[in-house]
């Protein structure tokens, strides 16, 4: 008796788990599906080719180009900039601080700043363009981009080093190597395909975040032809074409929801086949 | 490096006091207590009140909280104790699938679909059955509101909240298990009397985490719920979260005195709000998955 009640149980705490599972899984099909239906019945070639003409924002022609290229100067010149922070970094956790109390709160404070909402890190990029003199811009949009990637690639590349078996390390420090010469020329190409993922999922946060950029960039109908000119971003023209009243370009806003979407499932793609094929190397 | 890695670790520390700074005109010319229980939101009359964007945020979160944990907690229970590792191999991308997909594009999915399906399905249907209760009640004829922003919340809490809990229940060391099992116990006795409850304090952390997550979301919630300065009173009422309050007004703030100070000082409050959660949870992670 006993344990038919619990074999009962047991059946449907099942049930119930595969049917949440199935709600989490559904959820992401019902997104790209509903994405994808919206988005295609709207995508055209001069949506892609195109800058905003004259009264495009009442339904006539032009495209999302500005906010394209705009998207793809932003997120990689943050990824850029933080690539510059987060690489020697993420070697300081793992050859300078190995296991140490200093690692562990580094690595603390990186998790916390993970958490930080992004509309906090426009805020901030604002505030630091207000004391630089400077107005909504590309470069301020880079800058408030690469604080919130900075977390995300460090800790990406801090888990991927910590991969390096420690034979190989001493195998290098034992031919006479410094540290630095390890952590450079044995660490980094060892572990390349997870460093690299690591970039690119900071890549793929960077040009989906919608409301660093808000203060910081600006938006713009050109392409951004300087450092400190105003620059347009995929995020942001969803956001803005569907504040308008009209259909037509309400629907555009679709449109360019699917093209950022395609972006980041693309990436995310890209990272894993580049994984996989940069692993063939690796010594195991 | 050492000093770039310091200067990582102490960048909370400068973002709040950057926020601060520029947060302490307001501050100073208005006791906190107005700020934080006040009502009255008038800009142009120099009347900054964050009662109902507080209580906006409250709202929002509380209702995603309570969608996201069940199925989060089970899903994470089945793909760390029960599924076959195919199956894991298939369903662990696409879970990190969920958590990459723009917060924008999670927007535009709440607009298409969750916003006419509370409108048009959930919204009578509760308000019918259950509309004695005053939580219950709508005199919203719009599907915008703190239950739109709950749903597509839920959603995005899913991803992180599964990861985390997942990891930590698969660090809870194989042995006790198979104590437990040799003593007759069916696996889901196993689980709920020595797995979950040896994971406990790593498993609420997951939950504290995604609790962090849900007050910072800005630019999904701000989509679908709806923005009046209003104290919600039922689930279908819009609100006005603190994020979608900064993230709609940095345009004019600089037009108006003391304005950029009061949005400031609630990105300020935000920051704090999210630094105490984040930072419990994370420092009962570490401790929970090197102990392990």
């Amino acid at each position: 008796m006993k344990w038919r009640k619990a074999k009962l149980v047991e059946g449907t705490f099942k049930a119930l788990m595969l049917g949440s599972v199935a709600v989490v899984m559904g959820s992401l099909v019902l997104i790209l599906a509903t994405v994808v239906w919206k988005g295609v019945a709207a995508l055209d070639l001069a949506m892609l080719t195109q800058v905003p003409k004259g009264g495009y924002y009442l339904g006539k022609e032009g495209g999302i180009l500005n906010a394209i290229v705009g998207s793809l100067y932003l997120a990689g010149g943050a990824t850029v900039l933080a690539l510059v922070f987060a690489l020697p970094i993420a070697l300081y956790l793992q050859f300078y601080a190995a296991r140490s109390r200093r690692a562990e709160l580094v690595r603390l404070a990186l998790d916390v700043l993970w958490g930080v909402p992004s509309i906090v890190y426009g805020a901030f990029g604002f505030i630091i363009m207000l004391w630089l003199g400077m107005r909504a811009s590309l470069l301020g949009g880079i800058i408030a981009l690469a604080f919130l990637e900075l977390p995300i690639m460090v800790r990406g590349m801090d888990e991927a080093i910590a991969m390096v078996p420690p034979a190989l390390k001493e195998a290098s420090y034992a031919l006479g190597a410094t540290r630095l010469q390890t952590a450079v020329r044995v660490a980094v190409r060892q572990t390349a395909p997870g460093l690299l993922t690591a970039v690119l999922l900071a890549f793929g946060r960077g040009i989906g975040d919608a409301a660093s950029v808000l203060f910081t960039a600006g938006y713009t109908d050109r392409l951004p032809d300087s450092l400190l000119s105003p620059a347009a971003s995929l995020p942001l023209a969803v956001f803005f074409q569907l504040g308008t009243p009209f259909p037509a370009v309400q629907e555009r806003a679709y449109a360019s929801a699917l093209v950022l979407t395609a972006i980041v499932l693309a990436l995310s793609l890209l990272s894993r086949r580049m994984a996989g094929r940069l692993a063939k190397h690796v010594i195991r | 490096m050492g000093a770039l890695a310091l200067g990582a670790a102490l960048l909370v520390l400068l973002i709040a006091a950057a926020l601060y700074l520029r947060a302490r005109p307001i501050l100073n010319a208005r006791p906190l207590r107005e700020l934080l229980l006040s009502t009255a939101w008038h800009p142009l009359k120099g009347e900054f009140g964050f009662y109902p964007f507080i209580m906006g945020t409250l709202w929002v979160t509380t209702v995603a909280m309570l969608i996201a944990v069940p199925p989060s907690l089970l899903t994470a229970i089945y793909l760390a104790e029960y599924a076959p590792p195919r199956f894991l191999a298939f369903a662990k991308p696409l879970i990190d699938l969920l958590a990459g997909i723009p917060s924008v594009v999670y927007g535009v999915w709440g607009m298409l679909t969750i916003v006419p399906f509370v409108e048009h399905t959930i919204g009578p249907m509760l308000s019918r059955w259950l509309g004695a209760l005053g939580l219950f009640r709508t005199d919203n004829p719009t599907g915008y509101g703190v239950l739109a922003g709950g749903l597509v919340l839920a959603v995005m809490l899913f991803p992180i909240i599964i990861a985390v809990a997942q990891e930590v229940i698969q660090s809870v060391p194989q042995g006790l298990r198979e104590a437990s099992l040799a003593l007759g116990a069916t696996r889901w006795q196993t689980i709920q009397n020595v797995v979950l409850r040896r994971a406990w304090p790593g498993v609420m952390a997951a939950v504290v985490l995604g609790l962090s997550r849900a007050f910072g979301e800005t630019m999904a919630v701000l989509m679908v719920v709806g923005n009046v300065a209003q104290v919600p009173h039922s689930i279908f009422d819009a609100a006005y979260p603190l994020t979608a309050l900064i993230a709609n007004n940095y345009g004019e703030m600089m037009s108006i005195p003391l304005y950029d100070a009061a949005l400031l000082c609630g990105a300020l409050i935000l920051l704090l709000i999210v630094l105490a959660f984040n930072t419990a949870s994370r420092l009962v992670l570490v401790r929970f998955l090197s102990s392990g």
